[in-house]
């Protein structure tokens, strides 16, 4: 695979404020990668030096193998939504779009199929005016989409969808990635992200703390996976003795695994009669709390 | 190019929509077709033209409203796009940051471009309906009246944009705009006269005033319309004799007026961070 950006120990500093310090990671084609992190983290950043609105302070940003700040044509091939994207409310959702697919010289075509699309066919001669958030989102969607971008930079956009929105909204992106496009969010909400998400990058204070697959990075977090047993009535008592297992509401039991245990556990859990079994490895969630207190540690 | 005409299209549907056109036209229609009329009923014999009173009075009144309409337009172009929001897309599409100022500089002149013709020519029109006498002499002067307006639009548009880049936030843009307006309609001349009158003749030789009065563009283009016939009937006449500006150097004294903050507006927009 190859790959379509990539961040070469860029650091970025806005006077005495080091933003990013010394990150590297790159994209590979037809991936979804997460860029997860607290406010102030770098993310934004990150993003705006793909963009090329600015340039690292040391390091090197390659983007489809050009550097994005010093040449604009790269940008034809990129699609970005900004964090809390705004349009001028006095033009329509179709001249606004048709504005933006001039700029990217893209058919013209694509503007009422781009519309429908996001599900803003029948609100297209209205002003953005009268747009609810949620709609300025999906108008803000339907313009990184235009050209039908190789990358795509999306900078918390799920922010404002409702539930419905935000699952047509993964499902867009499925459809973009099979065709080869890479695509990388930004975003709080994590549990949204698990399942979706290829390659996770987890930045905290400006450096990057973790990056890899979710697999990858439970193996190297070690958190326990929790197994959880309802036993059958009168099997109760087998389990109980069992070191490590904790009664839970009287009629269950459960366990924090480690990875090397877990299999084990499951087995002797498979000995008994029990009436239901949940395995839960841990949350992205969870991962990430995990990294940000290392890194505290760390830093400390 | 097919860059910067997106862009300049943009501008002038965004002005037709929020009616600043429609705002700026009838403005300048109504004003010029007041003083037309107004200013059309003492000349009977006094032995200037019509149009000649036309084109003083409407210079003078341009030399204080189109600076002003200018500014107004173009001080918010960039800052109150960054404010908004919208200007971080806008630089993130396949862009050079110089083609956004002269994108935004074409639309807006083409405003008032439109507004000036419209406006100053509905007055010539109406005043060529009315039929005065010894009308066909004064008509270069209309012509030059109008196109040195929109040039005088030309220049403070620029000079906004040079605010519009610099200054962080959107109040901080609208008060310097209205400090330079201030300065240059009003404050300038005044100084200029004030030194004059001080000085009796004595060191401010007649190359100092030519130099005095082209580092301003609202006097460049006053000598420009009140130097000529017309010049007799303004206050402007007797200063128009001492200066020996010719038309050629007050139109290149405008367009560098113009050219230079536009290039610096860009300058800086390029190497600043977004």
């Amino acid at each position: 695979m190859t790959h379509r950006i990539d961040i070469e120990a860029v650091s970025k500093s806005f006077g005495a404020v080091e933003a990013v310090r010394d990150v590297s990671f790159s994209l590979a084609e037809g991936e979804i990668v997460a860029l997860v992190g607290h406010n102030g983290a770098g993310k934004t950043t990150l993003i705006k030096l793909m963009l090329g609105l600015i340039r690292p302070t040391s390091g090197r940003v390659r983007v489809l193998g050009g550097d994005p700040a010093a040449d604009p044509a790269v940008r034809a091939r990129l699609g970005y939504l900004p964090e809390n994207v705004s349009f001028n409310p006095a033009l329509t959702g179709r001249e606004t779009l048709a504005f933006y697919a001039a700029l990217k010289r893209a058919p013209r075509a694509q503007i009422a199929e781009l519309l429908d699309r996001v599900g803003l066919s029948a609100a297209a001669d209205r002003r953005v005016r009268t747009y609810s958030k949620g709609m300025r989102q999906r108008l803000g969607l339907a313009q990184a989409l235009i050209g039908a971008p190789q990358v795509l930079l999306l900078d918390e956009p799920t922010t404002g969808l409702d539930p419905a929105l935000r699952r047509d909204f993964y499902g867009f992106l499925d459809d973009l990635r099979a065709g080869g496009a890479t695509i990388l969010l930004s975003s709080h909400a994590l549990s949204e992200l698990e399942g979706r998400a290829d390659h996770i990058v987890i930045m905290g204070q400006g450096v990057k703390i973790a990056d890899g697959t979710l697999d990858a990075l439970r193996g190297i977090a070690r958190l326990p996976t929790r197994i959880r047993v309802r036993l059958a009535e009168g099997e109760r008592q087998r389990l109980d003795g069992g070191a490590g297992w904790r009664p839970v509401n009287g009629h269950m039991l459960e366990i924090d695994a480690a990875p090397e245990d877990k299999v084990a556990l499951l087995r002797t859990a498979m000995g008994a009669e029990i009436a239901d079994l949940d395995v839960t490895p841990p949350t992205l969630d969870e991962l990430y709390a995990h990294f940000q207190d290392r890194q505290r540690e760390a830093g400390r | 190019m097919r860059t910067i005409l997106v862009i300049a299209r943009k501008e002038i549907q965004e002005g037709l929509r929020n009616r600043w056109v429609l705002a700026t036209t009838l403005l300048l229609a109504t004003l010029a077709l007041t003083l037309t009329f107004l200013g059309s009923a003492p000349t009977g014999n006094v032995g200037a033209s019509a149009l000649d009173v036309v084109v003083v009075s409407l210079s003078s009144l341009s030399v204080f409203l189109v600076p002003l309409i200018a500014l107004l337009i173009s001080h918010d172009a960039v800052v109150g796009e960054a404010e908004r929001g919208t200007l971080l897309l806008l630089l993130s599409y396949p862009l050079a940051r110089w083609q956004v100022i002269v994108g935004k500089f074409v639309g807006h002149l083409a405003i008032l471009a439109f507004a000036t013709l419209v406006g100053y020519g509905a007055a010539g029109l109406a005043l060529g309906l009315t039929g005065g006498s010894g009308l066909a002499a004064g008509w270069p002067a209309f012509a030059r009246l109008i196109g040195s307006s929109v040039l005088l639009g030309a220049v403070f548009v620029a000079v906004g944009y040079l605010v519009s880049v610099l200054a962080g936030e959107r109040g901080t843009a609208g008060g310097i705009a209205v400090g330079i307006w201030l300065v240059f309609v009003l404050v300038y001349d005044m100084a200029l006269l004030g030194l004059l009158v001080a000085d009796q003749g004595r060191t401010v030789t007649a190359g100092l005033l030519d130099a005095l009065l082209l580092l301003n563009p609202t006097d460049a283009y006053r000598l420009l319309n009140l130097g000529g016939g017309a010049g007799a009937i303004s206050g402007m006449g007797g200063m128009a004799e001492i200066a020996s500006l010719g038309a050629p150097a007050l139109l290149a004294a405008l367009l560098l007026w113009t050219a230079l903050p536009l290039a610096a507006a860009m300058l800086v927009f390029s190497r600043r961070e977004a």
